[in-house]
């Protein structure tokens, strides 16, 4: 009887909390698309308010996305050398180094937005573009595309891979091409969806570094929250969703398939 | 001792220390001679791979040690260069390359063309009996393919000298012993000079035309296996090559006064306080009153292919003797045993 | 090239990356910080200045609150969620994890909804009680908005660890007698201590240095990375929020390495 009641109870907990999680989620999806969300769902589906976002935020959306992606570039071109590197050498640098770059992310996104301000704030050109804004998206993504990289390598004892094809005769650089990087792919893809996904949804540094011209997603989220109707604000949040949720699936997908990979060892 | 057009692999005064502090490796100077298979062997952290790893040029010896090839110097020659074939414990095959393209990589390496390389590593599916596999992934291979296809990688690109890493080790123990022999038969084919690495005694001494039992990174013993089993250097390498009897005795002489009654030895001037080694299978079990040496049977282990007993009262420990598992023993009884005296091996600079 | 050379030059991308993004502009934001008409005392001013400190005490307090709800809630949930399995449980995980990448300010936005002026609890309350309950706006919303984004996060740090419990530990309780309360208070939570300290010093360091969710629901919530920010763009008094930044920076990362003793990895702060 205990047990039955301690369960029950339990569950209310838990389908409360998840109904405090999901609930907004849900109405502000149903809010994008519904004519007059004072009146409910009664007053009939529209996609005007989508239309409306189009209209004054597209240029948001697209800017995110290039911002995402270029982010995504570097982080690659930086991380995963790196993270062979980093791997490769496992002394007392190499736990430094990897200290350093995830010091980031113990920092306040404000700070290091600051930061960058008082440092590069005076070169004019390039605080006024996207690429200052990908600086900052940089910082913060990089150590989760070298630890996802860095994690596969323990992985499948890369290593030993490296020795056996350098007795094979095969040149650092040709290591690296052929055996080192095809290995780590499920590392890069999973840190890749990572740096996107972050990139795409951050807020705190991209507030402090925008410009009126530079303005990505969220940007535009808090200003359409602070000035437009909700329907405005949902129908544009109901977009972030549907960005967001598919990267989100993604990842899940590939923790589960990792997670397989390992039992099967 | 090899002439030096004879000698493949030298390595002199190679010792090594790791930055941690460790002292893995104490000076070592051996000759491999060309075509020959030497064995390292002995229990884990006695130096064995590290030895290995020295000639494979993965690591460096300490200053003063040289590693030379054909007589040459390559001590600062990387591996990538050295032209050697490696196997690795765990195999290392590459997981985003087919079988072909794992046997291959080394070619491909050397810019071996398309052709030419694909007839080669057709020869290596034959010759290692793999035939079927090339296009299969790693993952979709069993523990002795896997063994097999990282044999095959080594030797495609024709190295001076083949070097394995306890390869067998990975593998369960009805599989290693069959392999066993197909990895003999192979090497032996093959004709490479051969550097193994082992820990297991019976695979070092089936494998090996020599043998260099290792201990705390240093040499106790080098020699062909017969050398190693019945004229073992020391204590040490008595007890690890195989099971040993090892009884401290005053010999006048050259016989033993033993608590059990008399042993003699093949040398009639060993004298003074000696240990000596007697292995099971050499002591034979006779009437109590015809021998000059006899004991109590204290327990009886009945094994399949022999007995083994313990006798209590010939020396001070328990002497342990392989009878045939066809005598009628009893726990309990009085035996007789005789030793010949050849199967005697007094271990020189061993105090008692 | 040799494998060393290899090596270093694959680091020199990341070295002049974080140098000249991350070191550089963090020390110009120190030197920055003393610059102002306090001077070095300008970082003191964050426990004497009393404007300052009562920010600071509002700031640990809400964070603490925040954290002690978030691991009792996703405690509770996670063992339950980890331990049964029942019609519906994947869907159930799906949402509570759902929300594991929203930004601070779509978490603003949900509260909004939640407890805004035409938000789903003033309905309610107004069915209920005849007057709509709005608190969206004050430290209450932003309380809600902090467990918001912190409990997703805990569950799946507690559903792990409680995965990785060792059942013969608990039957060997059993054996000896003991009831379920007993073996929750003295075998499963002192074995799930270390995730639960570990996820709380996460979740006060997040909480201590989130600034979309505050920055949504309103620019009149006296928390520190509020106060950070009107210091910067409204009084101008850059040399101030920079001090600010870097003592709530340390802050920040002295409670997240603390973390890190206890469990071996570092969850992201995020919000």
């Amino acid at each position: 009887m205990g047990n039955r009641l301690s369960f029950l109870a339990q569950l209310a907990l838990t389908l409360l909390v998840a109904a405090f999680l999901i609930v907004p989620a849900i109405l502000s999806m149903l809010a994008g698309v519904t004519a007059n969300y004072f009146r409910g769902i009664r007053s009939g589906l529209t996609l005007q308010w989508v239309m409306q976002v189009w209209e004054l935020y597209a240029d948001t959306i697209v800017r995110s996305f290039a911002v995402a992606l270029i982010t995504l570039a570097v982080t690659l071109i930086v991380g995963v050398p790196a993270a062979y590197a980093l791997h490769v050498r496992g002394d007392r640098l190499a736990r430094a180094v990897e200290e350093i770059i995830t010091l980031p992310l113990a920092i306040p996104g404000l700070a290091i937005a600051l930061a960058l301000l008082l440092a590069y704030g005076g070169l004019s050109d390039f605080r006024r573009s996207s690429l200052f804004i990908v600086a900052g998206h940089v910082v913060f993504t990089l150590p989760f595309m070298v630890r996802s990289v860095i994690a596969v390598f323990a992985l499948i004892d890369v290593k030993t891979l490296d020795e056996s094809a350098s007795s094979l005769g095969a040149s650092a650089w040709r290591r690296f091409r052929d055996v080192i990087v095809p290995n780590a792919v499920p590392g890069i893809l999973a840190g890749s969806l990572m740096v996107v996904t972050l990139s795409l949804g951050e807020f705190n540094l991209t507030w402090m570094l925008h410009t009126p011209l530079t303005k990505t997603l969220p940007v535009g989220l808090a200003d359409s929250y602070a000035s437009m109707r909700l329907e405005v604000a949902s129908a544009y949040t109901l977009v972030f969703f549907v960005m967001i949720i598919p990267l989100l699936v993604a990842m899940q997908i590939f923790a589960d398939r990792a997670g397989r990979q390992v039992a099967l060892r | 001792m090899t002439s030096a057009h004879g000698v493949a692999v030298g390595v002199a005064a190679c010792a090594k220390t790791f930055p941690d502090g460790t002292r893995a490796l104490e000076p070592i100077t051996l000759d491999v001679a060309r075509g020959e298979t030497l064995v390292f062997l002995g229990p884990s952290g006695c130096g064995k791979t590290t030895l290995l790893r020295i000639i494979a040029g993965l690591e460096q010896p300490d200053r003063g040690g040289r590693v030379l090839f054909n007589g040459a110097d390559v001590t600062a020659i990387p591996i990538e260069r050295r032209n050697v074939g490696m196997v690795f414990q765990s195999y290392a095959l590459f997981p985003n390359m087919t079988v072909a393209e794992n046997i291959g990589y080394g070619l491909k390496i050397r810019g071996i063309d398309r052709a030419e390389r694909a007839q080669r590593v057709a020869e290596l599916v034959a010759l290692t009996g793999i035939e079927g596999l090339e296009q299969r992934r790693i993952d979709q291979l069993s523990g002795g393919q896997r063994q097999r296809v990282a044999l095959a990688r080594a030797v495609a690109a024709r190295p001076s000298v083949l070097l394995l890493d306890e390869p067998l080790t990975a593998l369960d123990a009805a599989l290693r012993e069959r392999l066993r022999f197909e990895l003999d038969s192979l090497l032996r084919m093959l004709g490479i000079t051969t550097i193994y690495v082992t820990h297991d005694q019976a695979e070092a001494m089936a494998l090996g035309d020599r043998v260099v039992v290792m201990r705390k990174g240093a040499i106790a013993q080098v020699g062909t296996p017969r050398e190693i089993y019945f004229v073992p250097a020391n204590r040490f390498v008595a007890e690890f090559v195989g099971a040993a009897n090892l009884l401290t005795a005053r010999a006048v002489n050259g016989v033993l006064n033993l608590t059990g009654g008399k042993l003699v030895t093949a040398d009639v001037n060993t004298a003074g306080d000696v240990v000596a080694m007697v292995r099971p299978e050499s002591i034979s079990v006779v009437a109590p009153e015809a021998a000059s040496l006899s004991g109590q049977i204290e327990r009886i282990s009945f094994v399949g292919d022999r007995q083994r007993l313990t006798v209590r009262g010939t020396i001070e420990r328990p002497l342990l003797v392989d009878a045939p598992n066809t005598l009628n023993l009893k726990i309990g009884e009085r035996i007789g045993l005789a030793i010949d005296p050849h199967a005697v091996r007094v271990l020189p600079g061993e105090r008692p | 090239m040799t494998h060393r050379l290899f090596v270093r030059l694959s680091l020199l991308p990341l070295a002049v990356v974080v140098v000249a993004f991350f070191l550089l502009p963090m020390l110009q934001l120190i030197i920055t910080g003393a610059s102002g008409d306090l001077g070095l005392s300008a970082y003191a001013a964050i426990l004497f200045e009393p404007r300052y400190r009562a920010t600071l005490i509002n700031t640990v307090l809400l964070a603490a609150a925040t954290t002690v709800a978030t691991l009792v809630i996703a405690t509770v949930s996670g063992l339950f969620l980890q331990r049964h399995r029942f019609f519906g449980r994947a869907i159930l995980v799906a949402m509570l994890t759902f929300p594991l990448a929203f930004p601070g300010v779509v978490v603003g936005f949900m509260i909004i909804l939640l407890a805004g002026r035409q938000g789903l609890i003033g309905d309610v309350t107004l069915l209920l009680l005849g007057e709509k309950l709005v608190f969206a706006y004050s430290i209450a919303g932003l309380f809600l908005g902090y467990l918001y984004f912190s409990i997703p996060r805990v569950i799946l740090t507690i559903m792990a660890a409680v995965e990785k419990l060792d059942r013969s530990l608990e039957e060997a309780a059993r054996a000896l007698g003991a009831r379920p309360w007993a073996i929750h208070r003295d075998v499963i939570l002192p074995a799930l201590a270390p995730a639960i300290v570990a996820s709380g010093a996460i979740v006060f360091a997040t909480a201590m240095g989130a600034f979309g969710t505050a920055f949504t629901l309103a620019t009149n919530i006296d928390v520190l990375p509020m106060l950070i920010y009107t210091e910067f763009t409204l009084s101008a008094n850059i040399a101030m929020a920079a001090a600010l930044s870097v003592g709530l920076g340390l802050v920040a990362w002295a409670i997240l390495a603390l973390a890190r003793s206890f469990s071996g990895n570092t969850i992201a702060a995020a919000g």
